[in-house]
């Protein structure tokens, strides 16, 4: 596949780094002089000196024939402009912007940028995962559409322990895909028992996430 | 009318100024850098000193900041910072967020003003339209030009006398 690298700081770097040796085709837009002659160096002749939030570069960059762009600088604003600008104006079939400060992942959704990574929310999630009461994390977001998957912890004395799936108060579109039980994924039907320490996959509307969170944790 | 105003460099102080003196509500944001007393005084030291509408240091783009200003109750918001990509998001967030009527934002690349003028976005590049104004003034809408210097030049008169406001 093509991809085209928006940035080439410290993200943009080991990201290209990572594509080019899965055997993908990259070009890596930077602005600044010095960095992409550093970036250069270590990666060969893909790299472009321009600035990706301009038009003319994403066209040279060849955004029309890109698989995906990916959007990394350090600058939100920049990069929900470079997204949309690949979006409108050379037709890019897939956008991904990276996001420094994980609240404006819901502005950039409502302004038709899909596919966002927030290393803040990635990092949380991992440390959540580690945490034996964290419970209750918002796995990722299902591209496309206003969906997104929940994993959460049956705890000792919430309202579904003991109970079946299908006295779940979930609510209206969200549905439970499946259980971990004891490192074992298995599947989940109305008639499921839940047991302390599941752990519950759930498939809601991104707008449900608290009234799930409270279906499962009263 | 409330107007929010999102840059308060020469052209947003300028602005403010005018409208604030018209009685319309204003409020000003501009970002706070590393020291907000400092930023405060080098920020909005472009209002005049009759300005009655509101200061807020913070970030444009940032919600919390903009319901701050006011933007739930404004019939318009321009978004005049030095950055085109902030003053694009900004410009956004007012429209598609808030459902504010009237957004304007200044774009001075002319490809990125044009993209998003078709998107419905109201933008304006200071390249043309200055470029624009003075091509007028040379040739064939000589009186066009005119006519807008000359307000231009009565608003300058007006804000020139007053005192730069001591904060």
């Amino acid at each position: 596949m093509y991809f085209v690298v928006a940035g080439a700081g410290e993200v943009g770097f080991h990201l290209s780094q990572a594509l080019l040796e899965a055997g993908h085709e990259v070009t890596v837009i930077e602005a600044d002089r010095r960095r992409a002659n550093f970036v250069q160096e270590k990666l060969g002749s893909i790299v472009m000196n321009a600035p990706a939030d301009e038009g003319r570069a994403q066209m040279e960059a060849g955004c029309s024939r890109a698989d995906a762009l990916i959007a990394v600088t350090g600058d939100d604003a920049k990069n929900l402009v470079i997204c949309q600008l690949a979006k409108i104006r050379c037709r890019t079939p897939r956008v991904i912007a990276r996001v420094n400060n994980p609240k404006n992942e819901i502005v950039f959704k409502t302004l038709g940028i899909d596919e966002t990574i927030s290393s803040t929310r990635v990092l949380m999630n991992v440390i959540e995962q580690e945490l034996p009461s964290g419970g209750f994390m918002p796995l990722m977001s299902l591209a496309g559409s206003a969906n997104e998957l929940i994993e959460a912890e049956i705890a000792i004395g919430t309202p579904p322990a003991g109970k079946n799936v299908g006295s779940l108060r979930l609510p209206s579109g969200a549905l439970v895909g499946g259980i971990i039980r004891r490192g074992k994924l298995m599947h989940a039907d109305e008639d499921t028992k839940l047991e302390v320490g599941d752990r519950v996959m759930v498939f809601s509307p991104t707008a449900s996430e608290s009234e799930v969170r409270k279906a499962l944790f009263g | 009318m409330n107007v929010v105003i999102v840059g308060c460099g020469r052209v947003g102080g300028f602005l403010a100024g005018l409208l604030d003196s018209e009685g319309h509500r204003v409020s000003v944001v501009d970002i706070a850098s590393t020291s907000p007393a400092r930023a405060e005084r080098a920020w909005f030291q472009h209002l005049p000193s009759s300005f009655k509408g509101e200061t807020i240091l913070g970030d444009g783009t940032d919600l919390e900041v903009l319901r701050q200003a006011g933007i739930e109750r404004a019939d318009a918001l321009l978004a005049l910072t030095e950055g085109d990509n902030r003053n694009l998001m900004c410009a956004q967030i007012a429209q598609k967020i808030f459902g504010v009527k009237q957004v304007i934002a200044k774009v001075n690349d002319p490809v990125r003003a044009q993209t998003y003028r078709e998107m419905g976005i109201n933008t304006f590049s200071r390249t043309t339209i200055l470029g624009t104004l003075l091509h007028a003034m040379l040739q064939e809408d000589r009186e066009v030009g005119e006519v807008l210097m000359r307000k231009a030049l009565a608003h300058e008169a007006d804000l020139v006398h007053e005192p730069v406001k001591a904060r």
